[in-house]
């Protein structure tokens, strides 16, 4: 590694100073929340872009949140899809999990801290919405490849810190998805060096869930009126109405892509 | 083997930017899972079961693709109760006709490759370049073709752009051809496009629709012995696809009995179904 560096610098330092660049480029952006409701994961973020995502989908029941270097973290969700439709394709659809992805994440990351010149300038999040809120899986993940096990919320990026302090207050189990949102949204708002807090306002967020009652593909972008509306508290919308965007409930995005077993009806066999 | 695995790390080729195609990424990364990845003995000829009949049609806003139930090996009746029109996404259907294996292992791997660009292009794919892609895979399987494997598909789908239902089909050589109105590929296509030419009315409704595809197979049933007619006896019938604005869907069986009711009853005394 490095050849030819003229004078000796112990594994001590090197790391460290790796892990200070990585930190200073992770807090130079804005925060991304992630926080369990009732019916799934909610994943929201300060973003005012409609095209570049912090936060998208990896599976069926797997999204992936990532703040730092967009270039960086952009390969890796990447690499996730190609790594979780890959395994999907060669196993089973119920194969593919958050798990085996965190790894593979680690891994990488990890190898990529010691052994590159530069480390990642990344942190992620790689959920899975289980059939129950126990069933939940959410694994943090940062630039040095270190893995947390994390329950009901994380938050990473530049406030990061004051933002999981507000959460261990007010995050309670079975939030409703409106009342979850409210509470990311307003400790996103909040400013890290003790200012006037924002208000921010549904363009400048990206909201998406895995939503637990949604047959197969359960991510869902959360955007424009419905957003609006889950974050006004005069609002009675509390939970995302499941053929809100447009597909009915037999959607075949819901439907499973075995080609033997896509039809309901098939699994129940006709009388012999 | 274990995709994915490199020492546990994410192997390189999977962080490199590109390419949103599953497909080209498969055939670098593991190209033995393609279907078109293996070679046959030369000369061998293998007995395996065939997907018969085919039709689709387009009515005011969408298109209908229906499917005969049965799979042939030679003289004998492989499955009775097999799936040949599936949901390939969203918008689009594809329906198989050839050797089944193969057909729906191109299936799997064509609605692979369409959430895969989906997902990481964050927009759903064209209508034509689903029809491209499903082209280069149909291309990709033409060694086996000449060994008498040989999968031919027809696609449809809603063209979001124009409100209208569109279908494809294509050729062994992977030759992808817009067709108007309705097709038919299969054993009993013949027979099925000389029904589909005098039932066929241009932007009929989706009940018209529907009747003309079952009866369209039941022509087909009529003359051909791999496709499958009505099962009455075991209440299996064909499966029938609708794609229109509101996505792809199927008709559910207790709404497909009353068709075929109806078209065997009107069919007593008069088996051509003379008009």
């Amino acid at each position: 590694m490095t050849a030819g560096m003229p004078f000796y610098v112990s594994p001590e330092q090197l790391m460290k100073d790796r892990a200070d660049f990585a930190r200073k480029g992770i807090a130079r952006g804005r925060s991304v929340v992630v926080l369990a409701f009732d019916n799934g994961i909610a994943f929201v973020a300060e973003n005012p872009s409609r095209a570049l995502h912090k936060v998208s989908e990896i599976y069926d029941r797997i999204a992936f949140a990532a703040v730092g270097k967009y270039n960086e973290f952009e390969n890796l969700r990447v690499a996730g899809v190609r790594y979780a439709d890959l395994r999907g394709y060669s196993y089973d659809r119920s194969d593919v999990t958050a798990r085996g992805l965190a790894n593979a994440y680690a891994q990488t990351l990890g190898a990529v801290f010691t052994q590159e010149s530069k480390p990642y300038e990344v942190e992620i999040v790689v959920a899975e919405v289980g059939s129950t809120p126990e069933s939940d899986q959410v694994y943090r993940l940062t630039y040095d490849g270190s893995v947390a096990d994390e329950h009901g919320f994380v938050a990473m990026g530049g406030g990061a810190e004051q933002i999981e302090n507000g959460l261990k207050e007010q995050w309670r189990e079975g939030m409703n998805l409106s009342e979850a949102l409210v509470l990311a949204v307003g400790l996103l708002g909040t400013d890290p060096a003790g200012g006037p807090a924002r208000q921010l306002t549904p363009t400048q967020l990206e909201v998406a869930v895995l939503d637990r009652n949604r047959p197969r593909r359960t991510f869902r972008r959360i955007t424009g009126q419905l957003l609006e509306r889950l974050l006004s508290t005069d609002d009675p919308t509390r939970d995302a109405p499941p053929a809100d965007d447009g597909l009915d409930e037999h959607s075949t995005r819901d439907a499973t892509t075995n080609p033997q077993t896509q039809r309901p009806t098939a699994q129940d066999g006709p009388p012999e | 083997m274990t995709p994915g695995a490199d020492n546990g790390r994410l192997p390189a080729a999977y962080l490199v930017p590109g390419s949103s195609s599953f497909a080209e990424f498969l055939s670098a990364q593991a190209p033995a899972m393609l279907p078109s990845g293996r070679t046959l003995p030369p000369g061998a000829a293998i007995d395996a079961p065939h997907g018969t009949t085919i039709v689709t049609l387009t009515y005011a806003g969408g298109v209908v693709m229906s499917g005969d139930r049965r799979a042939t090996m030679g003289n004998l009746i492989a499955n009775r109760d097999m799936e040949k029109v599936f949901a390939t996404d969203e918008f689009s259907l594809v329906g198989i006709a050839g050797t089944a294996g193969l057909a729906i292992e191109l299936v799997r791997l064509f609605q692979v490759e369409l959430e895969h660009y989906e997902k990481i292009e964050g927009t759903l794919m064209s209508l034509e370049g689903k029809a491209n892609r499903l082209a280069s895979m149909i291309r990709g399987n033409l060694g086996m073709a000449m060994q008498g494997l040989s999968v031919v598909p027809l696609f449809a789908g809603f063209d979001a752009g124009t409100g209208i239902g569109r279908i494809f089909s294509y050729d062994v050589t992977g030759g992808c051809y817009e067709e108007h109105d309705h097709h038919s590929v299969g054993s009993g296509s013949l027979f099925a496009r000389g029904s589909l030419k005098k039932l066929y009315r241009r932007a009929g409704t989706l009940d018209d629709a529907v009747r003309t595809a079952v009866e369209a197979l039941y022509d087909a049933a009529d003359d051909d012995s791999a496709t499958g007619g009505p099962d009455v006896g075991r209440r299996i019938w064909p499966t029938i696809g609708i794609v229109d604005h509101d996505g792809a869907r199927f008709v559910p069986d207790d709404e497909i009995a009353p068709v075929v009711d109806a078209i065997i009853a009107a069919r007593v005394d008069n088996p051509g179904g003379a008009r």
